[in-house]
């Protein structure tokens, strides 16, 4: 018998707020414990919360980037339990009129696309941290995490493999930094995920019991968690045994789901509305105009990118997944007008280098003028291949122009103008017929004609200035022609 | 009949985070059936196509600009706490909430 | 004992010194309040050096140099606010209450902590973990509660007005039994920052004063949006003053058809006789229906006790308060024995310990009502009978400028008296508690005496935000009788002690 895998994603976003959701402590991570409260992010009695109006605009713009319906009327109310970490004995999330509901995002598995519903997004506070000390009979809470915005975003059970729940959360991400709307770092916490799965035959349409799990700490381990658990399932039903509805932590070191040591209490959130604010309408003319304001998203720039540049899907994919990747690419384009080289570089050495620096593609210093430096002289034959990948690594990491960089080494230019009048005047008596193309106004017999020049100065000529001389001489020699 | 039993007392006492005494418990159950068997009678009324009222003032949006504020200092935020280690909070150890 | 009016306008003049009245208001406190239990506690000195400074640099506004007496469910910084509770006590809020702070920018002297029932649970002001509160016209009954302490306070010349609370009549009930003036506002008309939330969609505070002039002074000054409270109204604020001196005549009063069961006889013959009153100084009546009015205290002890207990979730032990002793720190060495028992413990007992009887009641009540499998049946069903509570007062109050109505069934009962019989205690809001759920202003002022010379009080209810016609009605009634210039003989009750 073969068993399907149904999956669910909830993930949490921190959003880009200068201060809290409900007052105006500040957001910064990293703060001094307990630096960043107040009575009323303390909830010290009789304080009230008022609701930060720019975590109000950024959850609408995440709802309507996921084409939700975004509510006309919402509004919030009290989950209810107790914890050290949760100062009023209550979290003001939202219940039964979230922000928004029923939207969708399609996600590139293999090349198909994978629709996948969101069945809603909804607006709470963070619970403060606790700090433990495995030598001490004592927990620890600081509270500068209590009331930092969440958006809460829950996907319907539609993924079906752990492929798919990383594509989802891939793309989400890419959306949500596209959006401006979080940083979605997962170290500090700022984006995080619980995944929820149960297995079923084949065909089935019945839910089997569904397994909750936490402590997932990157997109990797909530692959590798719901690789494990569909595995483990399997093995139960397979021997059967019944699998318990439970939360689970992912151990990344084991590797393996663990059940949480101490069951969770049967939990009754007790849900009300919450009394300390009012309810939150949203028109139809708010809800267009954040829809008309929403920056290019992901699939639309991958789009762009294809149909523009003539690129694949899968290069312009690889470079939509970052602003700064695909700026990158763009603005290097327009100094070097080859994109698939320019794309090749960029996936290829300049991704290679980040991941294996641990560096993040949007906050990486590199020009693209350097890179279209670097292509220039490679396609002049000035550089060899090896010398362009060398110089490559050195700009990123002395953060150096490759053409300054050259200059400095053995890589000597011919700088004297005469003998660089003298050269040019040779390329442009052997290719006539170039020449002739470029008048009549192929721009592209231009870069022939400079390759030409770089291949006879074996590299040893500054390409622009090579350029410069041919398009006087040319336009020159065009003009005694008429 | 009575509505709740001292059990089902005991079970909301720990919902709420409040020991009752095995003793206390009978008594206390029997004031909250009496009111409970009070309050119930509300549930005659008929209020089918009814919208339930959680706030009486037409008041909606409102909200804060996104402007932060200077904090107490951490010192301030922990001086009320009954226990506290530095600037943190001190609790007995969760360990097991249930 | 001069009003907080006629004192301001003395002080202004030149013609009082702030200290002389400051010294002995504090006097009189030291004499009344062991026998009575207005106050839980006043400290003279730190009073005194708030006057000292409040001279120096003022603020010199409308009350300047008056002192005004806060509940102890009213934040004032740096000072102990308990809310009547053992699991407050200890608690000095790092913030002032925005009713405080507007007092102080008025120029007041603000004198905590008019003793509380226990987080205003209660009509009796026996539930404060510090002690009862004793009634100043007779120290065997109760003065009416939760705001009992404020209530009292006037009532003996203990303070010249005070600050009040009511979620279910906490003003307006112990104003009737003391035999002074109490004003409910409309909800949303003054902020709740800083005010201990027993039930956030019902509770507003207000003043409670010796005459209906002295509440719209007060109203006046703590009145108004908050930027702190997202349920406070942005409405202007009238000239309630002004107000207080216009004529009444013309107006028209509603007269409810009201529960007869348990009114008492003598309140029935005072409200019938303040009809009398009113129809001979020019206003008219209508009888108008109320017919959910059967239900309040159903729907009121559904929603309020909800609330409640999850307002009351936040004293946990954790950050602030009361901790159960075996768990306390004292200084930062917990018996490890103790720490290991765990967190869950250290809330069971803390909470156990630190809330009193009605307290844990309501706490189990409101539990009960929101928690899965009865949250349709109790809180829910409660909010659509306050839906059709709240249509009745736009029906009745589109027929009529105001409602009269008494304040409470019966005047004061004694101590102990329902103190174990929560119903019965319960039952003694039945006229008030319908205001609150319908947010509508209400005030309470003296209509008579009962046999047995315990003061009755009526009360008049008001479209939303008409304030100033309730005051308006109210004075034009004050002045054409003289209940509120009856006060209690404090040798009596000195000899109480």
């Amino acid at each position: 018998m073969t068993y399907e895998p149904v999956i669910g994603l909830e993930v949490h976003v921190q959003l880009a707020t200068a201060s809290k959701l409900f007052c105006g402590c500040p957001t910064t991570f990293g703060a001094p414990p307990n630096s960043q409260t107040c009575p009323v992010c303390l909830g010290l009695p009789g304080v009230l919360p008022v609701l930060n109006q720019r975590a109000f605009e950024l959850g609408i713009r995440v709802a309507v980037a996921l084409e939700c319906r975004v509510a006309e009327t919402m509004k919030f109310d009290r989950k209810q339990y107790f914890y050290p970490d949760l100062p009023k004995g209550y979290q003001i999330s939202q219940y039964d009129r979230p922000l928004a509901h029923d939207g969708h995002l399609d996600v590139a598995v293999n090349g198909a696309m994978k629709p996948v519903r969101i069945h809603r997004a909804h607006l709470e506070e963070d619970a403060g941290k606790l700090l433990h000390d495995p030598n001490e009979p004592f927990s620890y809470v600081d509270f500068n995490r209590a009331g930092i915005p969440l958006l809460e975003i829950v996907t319907e059970p539609d993924l079906r493999l752990p492929e798919e729940a990383y594509a989802y959360l891939v793309e989400l991400k890419a959306i949500l930094r596209a959006l401006g709307v979080s940083n979605c770092n997962m170290e500090e916490g700022s984006l995080r995920c619980d995944a929820n799965i149960s297995l079923r035959p084949a065909g089935a349409s019945a839910l089997g019991p569904k397994v909750e799990i936490k402590n997932l700490n990157s997109f990797k381990a909530v692959k590798d968690a719901l690789g494990f658990e569909i595995e483990r399932q399997q093995r139960a039903i397979e021997g059967r045994q019944t699998i318990v509805q439970e939360t689970r932590l992912w151990n990344a070191r084991a590797p393996a789901t663990e059940p949480m040591r101490s069951k969770e209490e049967a939990s009754d959130y007790r849900y009300f509305p919450e009394p300390d604010l009012v309810p939150f309408r949203i028109d139809a003319p708010a809800v267009e105009a954040a829809r008309r304001a929403l920056p290019e998203l992901p699939a639309q720039h991958r789009q762009r990118l294809a149909e523009t540049y003539g690129l694949s899907a899968y290069d312009a994919g690889v470079l939509a997944q970052s602003r700064a990747l695909g700026a990158l690419f763009e603005q290097a384009v327009a100094q070097y007008p080859k994109p698939k080289p320019v794309a090749n570089w960029i996936m290829g050495d300049l991704l290679g280098y980040l991941n294996a620096h641990g560096q993040d593609p949007d906050t990486a210093a590199f020009q693209p003028a350097w890179l279209a430096h670097l292509l220039q002289a490679l396609d002049g034959g000035a550089i060899s291949g090896r010398t362009a990948k060398a110089l490559f690594v050195e700009s990123l990491e002395r953060q150096r122009d490759p053409q300054e960089l050259m200059q400095e080494r053995d890589v000597r230019q011919i700088v004297d103008a005469g003998e660089l009048e003298r050269l040019v005047d040779a390329v442009v008596a052997e290719h006539q017929k170039s020449v002739a193309d470029y008048q009549k106004g192929k721009a592209n017999a231009l870069m022939f004609l400079v390759g030409k020049c770089m291949e006879r100065a074996r590299g040893q000529a500054n390409p622009q200035q090579l350029r410069t001389i041919l398009e006087r001489k040319l336009t020159i020699s065009r003009e005694a022609a008429l | 009949m009575a509505v709740v039993t001292p059990a089902e007392v005991q079970a909301v006492a720990f919902l709420a985070r409040v020991q009752l005494a095995d003793g206390q418990a009978q008594h206390v159950a029997a004031q909250v059936d009496q009111v409970l068997a009070y309050v119930r009678k509300l549930q005659a009324i008929p209020t089918q196509s009814i919208e339930p009222t959680s706030h009486v003032l037409p008041l909606a949006n409102v909200t804060r600009p996104d402007q932060t504020v200077p904090s107490l200092a951490p010192e301030e935020a922990v001086r009320l706490a009954p226990d506290r280690r530095g600037h943190l909070v001190r609790v007995p150890k969760v360990v097991d909430l249930s | 004992m001069l009003t907080a009016r006629e004192l301001r306008d003395q002080i202004a003049a030149g013609a009082l010194d702030p200290r002389v009245v400051l010294h002995e208001l504090l006097q009189r406190i030291s004499r009344i309040n062991p026998a009575v239990g207005a106050y839980v506690a006043v400290d003279p000195e730190r009073i005194t050096a708030q006057l000292e400074e409040r001279l120096r640099h003022g603020p010199r506004g409308p009350l300047f140099g008056v002192p005004i007496t806060i509940k102890d469910n009213l934040c004032v910084r740096g000072e102990e606010t308990a809310c009547g509770s053992r699991i407050l006590s200890g608690f000095r809020p790092p913030y002032h209450a925005t009713v405080v702070e507007r007092l102080l920018q008025a120029g007041a002297i603000v004198i905590p902590r008019a003793n509380m029932d226990e987080f205003a649970f209660g009509s009796s002001t026996e539930t404060s973990a510090f002690g009862p509160t004793r009634n100043p016209w007779d120290v065997t009954r109760v003065p009416g509660g939760s705001s009992g302490g404020s209530a009292a306070a006037v009532a003996a010349g203990a303070a010249v007005a005070a600050l009040g609370t009511d979620t279910g009549g906490s003003i307006r009930q112990p104003a009737a039994f003391c035999g002074v003036v109490g004003l409910k506002p409309t909800y949303g008309r003054v902020s709740r920052y800083g005010l201990i939330a027993f039930a956030s969609s019902l509770d507003q505070a207000g003043p409670i004063t010796q005459d209906v002039t002295d509440c719209a002074l007060l109203l006046s000054v703590i009145a108004g949006q908050d930027p702190r409270d997202s349920t406070s109204a942005p409405m202007p604020v009238p000239d309630y003053l002004a107000a207080v001196s216009q004529t009444a005549r013309g107006l028209r009063v509603g007269l409810p058809k009201l529960p007869a069961e348990g009114l008492d006889g003598d309140v029935r013959a005072a409200m019938d006789e303040a009809t009398r009153v009113l129809e001979r100084l020019g206003l008219t009546t209508v009888p108008v229906e109320l017919p959910h009015i059967h239900q309040a205290i159903e729907t009121y002890y559904i929603i309020a006790t909800a609330e409640a207990s999850s307002n009351l979730a936040r004293y946990d032990g954790v950050r602030y308060g009361w901790r159960a002793s075996e768990f306390a720190a004292g200084g930062g060495s917990v018996e490890p024995s103790s720490a290991q028992r765990g967190v869950l413990q250290m809330y069971l007992h803390t909470r156990a310990q630190g809330f009193g009887p009605e307290a844990l009641r309501r706490i189990l009540l409101g539990t009960y009502v929101l928690s899965r499998g009865y949250y349709d049946a109790y809180y829910l069903q409660g909010m659509k009978v306050r839906t059709l509570m709240k249509r009745d007062f736009d029906a009745a109050l589109s027929q009529c400028d105001v409602l009269l109505l008494p304040t409470a069934p019966t005047p004061a009962f004694r101590l102990g008296e329902k103190l174990d019989n929560p119903l019965q205690m319960y039952l003694s809001d039945i006229y008030t508690i319908s205001a609150n759920l319908a947010g509508v202003p209400a005030i309470s002022l003296p209509c008579g005496f009962s046999s047995a010379g315990l003061p009755i009080g009526m009360q008049l209810i008001a479209a939303p935000f008409q304030e100033a016609t309730l005051l308006r009605a109210a004075r034009a009634y004050e002045q054409a009788t003289d209940w509120h210039r009856r006060h209690p003989a404090i040798s009596s009750v000195e000899q109480a002690r």
